[in-house]
């Protein structure tokens, strides 16, 4: 079959208009309602550069680092829901993006990334600025194309957006050899488009719907475990969230990526579970008769010991990728659906059929039992900013604005994750599977280049913040007033925390000794700089850095031997939690095999 | 938990770099490969058939097949080895040294094998256990060389 007859075939209809590769790009970013891309040109891209000038229909956001522009487009499209759109080059460009492209796999947030490639030609020469692109990037993208033909281009770009947005979100990555974006093709809009094989499944099966509601009128001592994927699935799934709780009155815990999906402030939350996670939502987990999974995919970091993972418990496990059923724990209901729609059926069915959950009253009483703890507390200081005091502080004195969290990755981003109070979704952005140090400023543009007006935090740590740093020239040009407020501990905090924890003591190259002048470096990037290592100084530079119309560069000089508690040491059980200091001995073997 | 080993079948598209998709979840994910086969069985719709060989727990088995049906290009996966209706094949040709080829004619007549020529090469299509123990008895008489297909299946149902 001819490649002619073959195009005819995949589309419904036959009107086409004739344009360059370049031009499709162009084209079809629009026709896709894309308004924002972040990237970087080079010789491979230059024919869409040119294209892109020739038409201002679309901002450009030009950043320092390829992995800034992958990390800035996952903030844009976790902020948004929207697919965060990424532009590079060949060779050095792409293999950068291979950071931002993993990460955005692991936490399921839809990128779409085009590379330029060499010209077809010289495509296996080792040519200049020649890498295996679809090679490298198979392993982290949900599907990826190099596109040869010009006239499969809009086909191939349209199909791209599809896939990174439809069903379980991901990056996709379409590597464009330089020919191709010069050559002459006929253009295909979205419509005339249809995928031969991609059809994920979003609406659930009634009678595991009706088998949930079963099981939850039966419940004595139910939790809802929940999970990005409720984020995924739109604002509409965090609704449905919302008065499924409040009609059967469970307690709700949720992921590091779900956080923002049901309110903190509901008397029913009962904070992030997992390895530092509260006291109270790990034991509701480990002893709860009915778990229901929603849009979580029981990561190690939320099972802890798999053989001593909440023993007791039926499992019920909603997720729109059938791969994550019974891969880490077996469940007794699997619910294959989009996130919003299979609760928003179990909401309808729970209605029409009047049901009343069991009193849960005694459970609620354990509840409470174990909320006594206070497990978030810690000791205070006048002389030294405690780093749970720090976000306490940044929580409360941006009350009343509309915020935006990033992190980086490290005890600044549990101790937020812990303290930082959300109450909507798409506002607290973090790289939770991946793990990405330097995530948090680069998301921070994205987010603040989505949302003009809104108050756009990264809490950092000093480590990770270095890893990204360039990414604040880029908010200088473009006027974004991002706040990145770091943590500064001199140390790798969390690297500190288990060679204290787990390795005697022994704190081997997690010591920065030299650290840039963080104040003045803001000066050098044409921001602002702040600094604070006094409780006292704290709540003026904080309003200071809120009250800026500039990017902010804080400096928060922190207790550097504070430790994030709660934990779950490697390789123990929910409820085998620490609740502050744990001595070597604690730990198994076996757990100290474990990241 | 028992480890089992299953055949797995997926119907691509036939489009570039399929194969190393499917491989690289095998590697990526650290399942064993023991056979694997592929060609195009529909020239006019551009899909092919990937036949895997694998051998795993059955938790392991069901990722395996979860795992495959993510793959964007992938049309259907099917797992043969508890299907009623299934059937396997492969092809073999064995080599036997030169004194041993009198007698490991004798022995192909039993296994059903075809002397290709005088040349000592044997070919053996059949069920994969019936291969191994074809191979074991020629071994016994004088193996010079193997090469195995690995496994193709399909359904007896008419359908």
């Amino acid at each position: 079959m001819d490649t002619d007859t073959k195009l005819a075939e995949r589309t419904t209809a036959h009107e086409t208009v004739s344009l360059t590769g370049a031009q499709m790009v162009v084209r079809a970013l629009k026709d896709q309602g894309v308004t924002h891309i972040f990237g970087y040109p080079g010789g491979a891209v230059l024919p869409i550069y040119d294209a892109l000038f020739a038409d201002n229909g679309i901002v450009h956001v030009l950043v320092r680092h390829e992995q800034g522009a992958t990390h800035a487009a996952e903030g844009y499209a976790r902020s948004t829901g929207k697919p965060g759109v990424v532009l590079v080059t060949s060779g050095p460009g792409a293999t950068n993006a291979v950071t931002g492209l993993t990460d955005a796999l692991m936490d399921s947030i839809p990128l779409v990334v085009l590379t330029g490639q060499v010209a077809t030609h010289l495509i296996g020469t080792d040519a200049f600025q020649e890498a295996d692109t679809v090679g490298i990037t198979r392993a982290c993208t949900k599907h990826n194309w190099l596109v040869k033909d010009v006239n499969e281009l809009s086909r191939t770009l349209h199909e791209a957006f599809q896939i990174a947005t439809q069903g379980r979100p991901g990056p996709v990555v379409v590597d464009i050899p330089k020919d191709v974006q010069f050559k002459t093709g006929d253009y295909f809009t979205p419509e005339q488009i249809r995928h031969r094989t991609f059809r994920p499944k979003t609406e659930p099966d009634q009678a595991a719907i009706a088998r949930a509601v079963e099981l939850m009128s039966e419940a004595k001592r139910p939790v809802l475990y929940t999970g990005g994927g409720i984020i995924n699935a739109g604002p509409k799934a965090s609704l449905a969230l919302r008065e499924l709780a409040s009609l059967t009155g469970f307690p709700v815990t949720s992921t590091l990526m779900g956080l923002g999906a049901f309110p903190a402030s509901s008397p029913q939350w009962l904070g992030m579970l997992g390895m530092h996670g509260t006291y109270e939502a790990n034991n509701a987990m480990h002893d709860c008769d009915l778990m229901v999974c929603l849009g979580a995919r029981f990561d190690d970091r939320v099972t802890g010991r798999i053989d001593a993972f909440s023993p007791g418990s039926k499992k019920i496990h909603l997720d729109i990728d059938a791969s994550q059923i019974n891969k880490v724990v077996r469940v007794d209901l699997p619910i294959v659906a989009d996130a919003g729609r299979a609760i928003s059926e179990m909401v309808k069915l729970w209605k029409a059929k009047g049901v009343k959950a069991q009193s849960i009253k005694d459970w609620w009483a354990t509840i409470d039992s174990w909320r006594a703890k206070k497990c978030l507390a810690y000791q205070p200081s006048q002389s030294l900013i405690k780093p749970q005091y720090a976000i306490d502080r940044l929580y409360a004195l941006t009350r009343g604005r509309d915020v935006y969290i990033t992190t980086e990755v490290g005890q600044h981003q549990m101790w937020a994750a812990q303290r930082f109070k959300f109450e909507e979704p798409n506002r607290w952005m973090t790289s939770g599977g991946l793990g990405t140090m330097g995530y948090g400023l680069p998301a921070a543009v994205g987010v603040q280049m989505a949302h003009p007006g809104a108050l756009v935090i990264d809490i950092a740590g000093e480590a990770s913040v270095q890893m990204t740093m360039q990414e604040m020239s880029t908010a200088v040009q473009y006027d974004l007033p991002i706040k990145i407020f770091i943590l500064n501990n001199q140390y790798m905090g969390m690297v500190r925390q288990w060679q204290e924890l787990l390795h005697g003591g022994r704190y081997s190259h997690s010591y920065s000794e030299a650290l840039p002048d963080f104040a003045k470096l803001a000066d050098a990037f044409g921001c602002l700089g702040l600094f604070a290592d006094k409780p006292r100084d704290l709540d003026d530079k904080i309003r200071q850095m809120i009250e800026s119309p500039k990017p902010v560069l804080f400096d928060c000089r922190v207790d550097p031997a504070e430790n994030c508690f709660p934990m779950i040491p490697s390789g123990a059980a929910h409820n085998d939690m620490i609740l502050s200091g744990l001595s070597d001995a604690e730990v198994s073997d076996e757990g100290k095999m474990l990241v | 938990m028992a480890i089992e080993r299953h055949t797995v079948t997926a119907l691509v598209d036939n489009e570039a770099g399929v194969l190393a998709r499917v491989v690289g979840l095998f590697s990526g994910r650290g399942y064993n490969i023991e056979s694997l086969t592929v060609a195009e069985v529909d020239p006019k719709a551009r899909t092919s058939r990937i036949t895997i060989v694998t051998s795993g727990t059955p938790e392991v088995i069901e990722q395996i097949e979860a795992q495959l049906r993510r793959v964007v290009p992938v049309h259907a996966v099917t797992n043969w080895t508890f299907a009623s209706d299934g059937i396997e094949r492969e092809m073999a040709l064995v080599k036997v040294t030169r004194p041993a080829l009198k007698a490991a004619k004798a022995t192909a007549e039993k296994f059903g094998a075809r002397a290709l020529d005088e040349s000592g090469v044997f070919e053996l299509t059949d069920a994969p256990a019936k291969i191994s123990s074809f191979i074991e008895a020629m071994r016994d008489l004088g193996l010079s060389d193997v090469s195995r297909t690995g496994v193709a299946a399909i359904s007896r149902d008419s359908e």
